[in-house]
């Protein structure tokens, strides 16, 4: 009995731990204070009226989604080539290239940030939107392999051969045969591309447009924005319409995540 | 004439080609840069400089001091949990998984302005003895669910007939505990220790918002150097320096585990 008690009390506190600065922003989103702790007056929705009028704001939410859909759809598509091209491959070259994919997984992503980055200065591109893009795709397209790669070793070899001995070409066999196959992976590494480029702030703001390597820049994401206001801006500095921005994040997200896993407990019990 | 055609294989070629020039041409590029002084020479200074100068020697000897700290509590946290998680039954497993990973998705800027805000309210922010602390307190809650969900993983796919029969052999709980379920949960442990060493080591995004300055880690002397120093040779030198940290991180978790598992980094996200 005590046993249980000390079990549960203990999951609770890091629950309370895990949740408590959430719970606070999302309860200080509904109150006006410029700082968190003193709660002014009562309740409001004034910080989701700054958050709407705030142009700046909502353009880095903007920049932040698209980056994303850009850097998920290319890699995605970057990634299932690689990923079937290696593994029909000789064994030699499927090893070489499967080590050098799993590179950006294991370096630390400052290390992988700067070497873009030199590369795009040497390129003479500089820091543009392109640099930024490459490197959200390099951030995240060993993760599409990843999840491609188990897909294919499920497959059954045959069906592919079948379908040529019927004749079809290798390309329609690709599109017809093999894609559908494995298009689960496809899909759980689209979206984790995603995941990723959302939560990136290293590799961003080492290959976000800027026209040096010089920090006022007219570039921003959600990570680099909030990292200015936080960290550069002093002490107690915090921008109040933030949190109704985070709040909304949160609620968009928990949402999308259970409806997601409750979906899949679903199609698991059929 | 031989006819060429495509073939799966062919696809390898394109996806070759992107790894060259976004992975491996980039990461030579830093070893240049790191053996070469700004006029193109090639020198070891760097690499003195870097060991000559106490302020480097103490940044990193607080990175790691903080990443030992931050894995090590992560770990003494997450076991319980993920313990106590693989024990319930499946379906109450499944919801508490959920809930205790549901943050990985969350902007981890955002979190870890989130985790300022609170320490702010509650007056830790505000005291500079409390830097290190404040900074070990986000660390832990942002990388919490990176240790929870491996060691769940390996806990929920252990034979529970094994401890059974420890028991049956007249082995206590606590030898039982001890001695098979530990050992038998290593490469859950193993992949949560290089998911939160090395980042540990290097987001220097936590240390600079909680940190109220007078945390400085490995990766905010890469930053340095390249956003206001402007010695891109000198922060080549300091990357180059932390992949041999990397290395040995992969080289220790490479002997406990298999690669499939250590490369699974956010994998179960999706």
């Amino acid at each position: 009995m005590v046993k249980r008690i000390l079990k549960y009390a203990f999951i609770t506190l890091v629950l309370l731990f895990l949740y408590a600065p959430i719970v606070l922003l999302v309860i200080y989103s509904f109150n006006d204070s410029s700082v968190i702790g003193i709660w002014s007056n009562k309740w409001t929705f004034r910080l989701y009226v700054d958050l709407y009028n705030d142009k700046d704001l909502l353009q880095t939410v903007w920049n932040t989604l698209l980056l994303a859909i850009l850097a998920g759809v290319i890699s995605t598509v970057l990634g299932t080539i690689g990923a079937i091209g290696m593994f029909y491959s000789k064994k030699k070259t499927y090893k070489v290239l499967s080590g050098i994919t799993n590179i950006p997984v294991i370096n630390a992503e400052i290390v992988t940030a700067i070497s873009i980055a030199l590369v795009c200065s040497l390129l003479a591109f500089g820091r543009t939107y392109a640099s930024l893009l490459i490197g959200h795709v390099v951030l995240c397209f060993p993760f599409v392999v990843l999840n491609v790669l188990p897909k294919l070793k499920q497959m059954n070899p045959n069906i592919y051969e079948a379908s040529l001995d019927l004749g079809a070409s290798p390309t329609k066999a690709l599109f017809t045969v093999i894609i559908p196959q494995i298009l689960p992976g496809i899909f759980s590494g689209f979206l984790m591309a995603i995941t990723l480029s959302l939560d990136d702030y290293i590799i961003t703001t080492f290959t976000k447009p800027s026209t040096f390597f010089t920090k006022p820049s007219t570039f921003d994401t959600i990570s680099t924005y909030v990292y200015d206001a936080y960290a550069k801006g002093g002490r107690n500095s915090s921008i109040p319409a933030l949190r109704a921005l985070s709040t909304i994040i949160f609620v968009v997200m928990i949402l999308v995540i259970v409806i997601a896993n409750l979906r899949a407990s679903k199609r698991r019990d059929k | 004439m031989k006819k060429v055609s495509f073939s799966r294989k062919h696809l390898g070629i394109p996806y070759a080609l992107f790894l060259i020039a976004f992975v491996v041409f980039p990461l030579l590029l830093i070893v240049f840069y790191a053996f070469t002084d700004a006029n193109g020479h090639i020198t070891f200074m760097n690499f003195i400089n870097f060991f000559k100068s106490n302020a480097n020697l103490t940044a990193l000897f607080i990175s790691l001091g903080l990443a030992l700290c931050t894995t090590i509590i992560c770990i003494l946290l997450a076991y319980p949990v993920a313990y106590f998680l693989a024990k319930s039954s499946a379906s109450k497993s499944s919801v508490l998984l959920l809930l205790f990973i549901l943050p990985m998705w969350i902007n981890f800027v955002l979190r870890t302005a989130a985790m300022k805000e609170l320490l702010f309210a509650i007056g830790f922010i505000q005291n500079n003895k409390l830097s290190f602390l404040n900074t070990i307190i986000g660390m832990v809650y942002d990388y919490l669910p990176f240790a929870i969900l491996p060691i769940y993983t390996v806990l929920s796919k252990m034979d529970k007939n094994l401890v059974e029969a420890s028991k049956d052999l007249g082995a206590s709980p606590i030898k039982a505990f001890f001695d098979v379920t530990v050992p038998l949960s290593k490469p859950g442990i193993i992949s949560a220790i290089t998911m939160i060493f090395l980042p540990t080591m290097t987001s220097y995004v936590i240390s600079d918002t909680l940190g109220n300055g007078n945390i400085t880690i490995i990766g905010k002397l890469i930053e340095n150097q390249f956003s206001s120093v402007f010695n891109w040779n000198m922060g080549s030198a300091i990357a180059l320096i932390l992949l041999v940290f990397i290395f040995a991180t992969m080289t220790f978790s490479g002997k406990f585990t298999d690669k499939e598992e250590i490369n699974a980094r956010g994998s179960g996200l999706w």
